[in-house]
């Protein structure tokens, strides 16, 4: 399991890089859901979100998830390419399988990677 | 390529073939529609009667099923469906009847559905019946329409929520999304009971009302069922029951004198309709006395009393506060009730209360075997059904492993990973139909198969290695999508 | 006891097993004074006796093979079921089996099935099929909650023809009633209603426009028009189609349609009494991970078998749940199996007679019964084996009239249209004779 130190994490797996203000799913995420078949971004750009909305729908062959907006704020960038090519969300989460970009909102209630990392073991059982 | 055990109907046609021919027409000839509004092609298979014939034959043998042995898939009911059903319900007065014919002429029909309707009352001790629904997941949909639908007559708007345990099947919160309320899940307490505190926490004057399977999806008939229909009502909210497990408590109590106010029946699941490899089902529903308004409409009434002379006249009644039609014309009548109405007629009372004891004493009989190789996390006894652990400490087989291994020991597998509360979940339902002979057989195999498991678990891993398939790629089937074939001339231009 | 396979004494030593003295002491957790209640139910028939009194129950109906000369659909046809149907659907491999959730042991309904999206996606000229609905009222259904989630609940209006199956049209309101839609179209005044007329009723909040092919009056009408008009404004279009009609008329996916459902009873299922029946269920690529129902893909097993699956299945209610399109889990599995052997056993040269029997019996009828004084036909459009007779009487009592003589007559389109009291929905198929037809017009005449 990777854990890029430059992003923040939540509760619900989603990761969220302050410097530009991109989303996605985090490594842990894409291996408990397994082989992800497909996914529907939610929102639009120019769409103002809150902290928590559903911005994404993700299915894999045998889970599915919704992805919640870790920051408020509006949203600058959808990542359309990636509806096209939803296996990225495995091979590359936290590269080319970003969803969305959030502008100038503040972060909810996130760890930085080392709390991720505990939160994660803690969940191993 | 890949190997072909079988073509496709679409690879066996050949251009020319011919199977059933029509007759001539009798009738002067009448020029068609203009071209344009004429197909242009018909790409469909072409083959002789014998060619199909051993097709359909030859995947009819890739496929296990009751008639060839046990398949105790929990929740699913998969009990022996008695083969006079597959007569009456074909007899030539039901099979040729129109859903549009006159009501004089169809007595025969009426009189079975009505009949129909007051038994599966008298088993259930409901005030009201309909046999509209198609199947569970559409009963339970008519009842959470009915639910809403009595809230917003009284006025009582505020009411958007839904309680539904933490074990519910998923069509429990589907019925409820379409109705765009809000799902509260209520937790389980350690004996598999709904957990009383956080029920109560819940329950407030935004509750349209709680979804409840008893005995739930462990197995397990709730200890505390009256204490938690009173909090539900009291606070104003209706109580559904889902009938999905129904098998267990026919004779045994009536879930309308428990104060449920709703719940389907599953007639492929309790009453013997087959379940033709997914369907149709049928899905009655009974309410209480408080929701029979608001049942779909039409039901089967009688519009004229009889006499000691003559029979009264079944018709089609509509209530007063009808949710609506939920089907076109009046339920799966025929691969439906007609089956179940000759399964519960060859029971009556006595017959029925077997029923459910059987299948609660083989389930019982089961865990009692197993208890010892698996854990079983709500250990107590169980009603139709009961829920172990596919898993061993210190070992990396998951159930899924140990349901691919049945397979090699000629059984159907239970159902794994669900319920969801349940790790590794194995949920096992052997109905009353089976002997004890074929009970040791099964208790048996997973014995072995647990102790395959520490001394060669390859075998786990790799089985099934004596069926005629092995493990499916799930995720090339995801990924690639192909849905559908065509003819072998028309492939290169579809693909 | 009747099909319990266990004598006393495995019982007794079942129990001794389990820990318990006696069945009954099984059910200690249900509240004692509800517990075996004594059910007021006929006592229990042997099977001769159950043979017998279901016989007599089924010959209390007249039905239209033995007693009646049909000439009534409205939803539901009368056809020919080749005998190789049901010999297929008796197998008990077929119909005591479970939905295949288990690939290895469930490979033949899975391919039956896979062929059966196959055959309706090539009848309807469709990109996919789903593995069916309960029927096609239930279909239509599907259609407005597959739309409604397309649009994420943005666009709330949909535009439905009057023409659309009166039951159908009920079916869609129950359904979505907790949508909050907004509805146009359906005025059932309008009995002359054409395509060009819906198209004013389309706008940038409709997610859906519902259209029938034939419609409920039998008449053709190429929608092609309709449909680009509703893609201009971004809306779907969904066709309710006969799939006996399909055999012989351009495909709704020719002329563009997004959905094409229907019923399709007609191919090999029984009248039944109204059911079971089979809702079929296509649509484009695009909108695969927003249809309802179970779908089956083709894949590889370990051992390189070509190989079929339930797919896509993270997009139903036992994963999804209450964000699922649609809570259904079952499918009408048997029937789709029923409705693939009956086109294959016809295959297409089968299929397209049976298709042109009923188009020439349909006009014969129509001709013959239009020169009949005090009758006529409705409408000028062309048809394929449905129309509407103009009555000068009541329908009701042209139809009582022709029971009398044995004669089960059209629809009365008076219960669903108020300006149609005298209008009789009429259709004709391959059963029908050519003396059955000239009777009919015959008792008409005397009438």
């Amino acid at each position: 399991m990777t854990t890029p130190s430059n992003l923040k994490y939540t509760k619900s797996d989603e990761w969220f890089d302050p410097a530009t203000g991109a989303v996605g799913i985090t490594d842990y995420a894409q291996g408990q859901l397994s082989d992800i078949v497909f996914i529907e971004i939610l929102v639009d750009e120019g769409e103002e979100v809150t902290v928590g909305k559903a911005i994404a729908s993700v299915e894999s062959v045998k889970a599915s998830s919704e992805i919640y907006a870790p920051a408020a704020g509006k949203v600058s960038a959808v990542n359309k390419a990636l509806t096209e090519k939803p296996e990225t969300l495995n091979s590359d989460p936290y590269g080319e399988a970003w969803m969305i970009k959030i502008e100038g909102g503040a972060a909810g209630e996130v760890m930085d990677a080392a709390g991720y990392e505990k939160y994660c073991e803690g969940r191993a059982h | 390529m890949a190997n072909i055990i079988e073509p496709t109907i679409f690879e066996l046609s050949s251009p020319g073939r011919r199977g059933v021919k029509m007759p001539a027409s009798d009738v002067p000839v009448t020029a068609l529609p203009p071209k344009d509004l004429l197909r242009s092609e018909l790409p469909l298979p072409e083959l002789a009667e014998v060619d199909v014939v051993r097709h359909y034959m030859k995947l009819s043998k890739f496929n296990y099923s009751v008639d060839d042995g046990f398949y105790p898939l929990g929740s699913c009911t998969m009990k022996y469906n008695p083969k006079i059903n597959e007569d009456t319900c074909r007899l030539p007065g039901f099979l040729f009847t129109h859903p549009l014919q006159p009501i004089e002429t169809v007595q025969g029909n009426l009189a079975l559905m009505f009949e129909m309707q007051e038994w599966l009352k008298e088993i259930s001790g409901f005030a009201g019946v309909t046999l509209q629904p198609a199947a569970g997941a559409h009963g339970e949909f008519t009842g959470v329409l009915m639910m809403a639908a009595y809230h917003k007559l009284r006025g009582d708007t505020k009411r958007t929520k839904m309680l539904i345990p933490d074990a519910a099947h998923g069509t429990n919160p589907a019925s409820v999304g379409m109705l765009g309320m809000q799902v509260v899940t209520i937790p389980s307490d350690d004996r598999g009971n709904v957990d009383l505190e956080k029920l109560k926490a819940a329950c407030d004057d935004t509750v349209v009302g709680m979804m409840l399977t008893n005995p739930n999806t462990l197995g397990m008939f709730d200890e505390n069922i009256e204490k938690v229909v009173n909090m539900v009502k009291d606070c104003g909210g209706l109580m559904y029951g889902d009938g999905a497990n129904l098998n267990a408590l026919l004779g045994i109590v009536r879930p309308g004198d428990l104060g449920f106010d709703v719940m389907h029946f599953n007639l492929h699941k309790t009453f013997s309709v087959p379940h033709g490899g997914g369907g149709p089902g049928s899905g009655p529903v009974g309410v209480s006395q408080r929701l029979v308004d608001f049942l779909p409409s039409p039901l089967i009434g009688i519009v004229e009393e009889g006499d000691a002379d003559t029979a009264p006249l079944y018709g089609f009644v509509s209530p007063k506060n009808t949710i609506g039609r939920m089907k076109a014309f009046h339920g799966h009548f025929g691969g439906g009730l007609v089956r179940s109405y000759t399964y519960i007629a060859m029971h009556g009372p006595d017959g029925l209360k077997d029923i459910s004891q059987y299948a609660v004493l083989n389930a019982n009989y089961l865990q009692a075997r197993l208890r010892d190789t698996y854990h079983i996390p709500y250990d107590r006894i169980c009603m139709h059904e009961f829920v172990m652990e596919g898993r061993f400490e210190g070992s990396d087989i998951r159930a899924l492993d140990i349901s691919k291994r049945l397979m090699d020991y000629n059984f159907h597998p239970p159902t794994n990973y669900f319920p969801l509360i349940v790790s590794e979940a194995l949920m096992i339902e052997p109905t009353e139909t089976e002997n004890k002979d074929t009970l040791d057989r099964f208790a048996d195999a997973l014995i072995k198969i647990a102790e395959e498991a520490k001394t060669q678990p390859e075998l786990l891993h790799n089985a099934p290695s004596t069926t005629q398939f092995g493990r499916m790629d799930e995720v090339k089937a995801a990924r690639e999508l192909v849905l559908c074939c065509w003819l072998p001339e028309n492939y290169e231009q579809m693909t | 006891m009747t099909y319990i396979p266990i004598s006393p004494a495995e019982r007794d030593a079942m129990l001794k097993t389990v820990g318990v003295k006696s069945l009954d002491d099984l059910f200690d957790a249900i509240p004692k004074k509800h517990r075996f209640p004594e059910l007021n139910l006929p006592a229990a028939l042997t099977e001769m006796e159950a043979a017998a009194h279901l016989s007599e129950m089924a010959s209390s109906n007249e039905n239209v093979r033995e007693h009646l000369i049909s000439f009534l659909g409205a939803g539901a046809y009368h056809h020919y079921v080749p005998s190789v149907v049901d010999h297929m659907l008796r197998r008990g491999e077929f119909y005591t089996a479970y939905t295949p959730y288990q690939p290895e042991i469930s490979q033949g309904t899975l391919q039956a099935i896979f062929e059966y999206q196959s055959l309706m996606t090539n009848l309807t000229g469709m990109e996919v099929s789903n593995a069916s609905h309960y029927d096609g009222a239930t279909a239509t259904a599907e259609a407005v909650n597959l739309a409604y989630a397309q649009y994420r609940g943005k666009r709330k209006k949909i535009v439905m023809s009057p023409t659309v199956n009166p039951q159908y049209r009920e079916v869609i309101r129950t359904y979505s009633q907790g949508m909050g839609l907004e509805e146009a179209g359906d005025d059932p005044t309008q009995t002359e209603v054409t395509p060009e007329a819906m198209i004013a009723h389309i706008d940038e909040s409709t997610m859906l426009v519902v259209v029938q092919y034939p419609d409920f009056f039998g008449r053709i009408f190429d929608y092609t028009k309709l449909i680009n008009a509703a893609h201009e404004k971004g809306a779907l279009v969904c066709v309710v189609a006969n799939p006996t009609a399909l055999l012989m008329l351009k495909t709704p996916g020719d002329m563009g349609a997004d959905i094409v459902v229907g019923e399709a009873q007609p191919f090999g299922i029984p009248l039944w009494y109204g059911g079971p029946y089979l809702g079929f269920f296509t649509t484009k690529k695009s909108y695969v991970h927003k249809m309802a129902g179970r779908l089956i893909g083709e894949t590889v097993d370990s051992r390189g078998n070509r190989s079929y699956v339930l797919t896509l299945t993270a997009r139903e209610q036992h994963i999804k749940r209450e964000r699922a399109t649609s809570n259904i889990c079952t499918n009408q599995g048997l029937l789709a199996l029923g409705c693939s052997v009956y086109m294959s056993v016809l295959g297409k040269q089968g299929l397209q007679e049976v298709a042109n029997l009923c188009y020439q019996k349909a006009h014969y009828a129509a001709a013959e019964l239009s020169k009949i004084d005090g009758f006529g036909l409705c409408h000028t459009e062309p048809f394929f084996h449905e129309f509407v007779l103009c009555c000068s009487k009541p329908a009701s009592e042209v139809n009582q009239y022709l029971l009398d003589n044995g004669i089960l007559g059209g629809y009365d389109l008076g219960k669903d249209y108020p300006d149609m009291q005298n209008h009789l929905l009429v259709c004709v198929t391959e059963m029908n004779s050519k003396d059955e037809i000239d009777t009919l017009v015959e008792i008409l005449k005397e009438m």
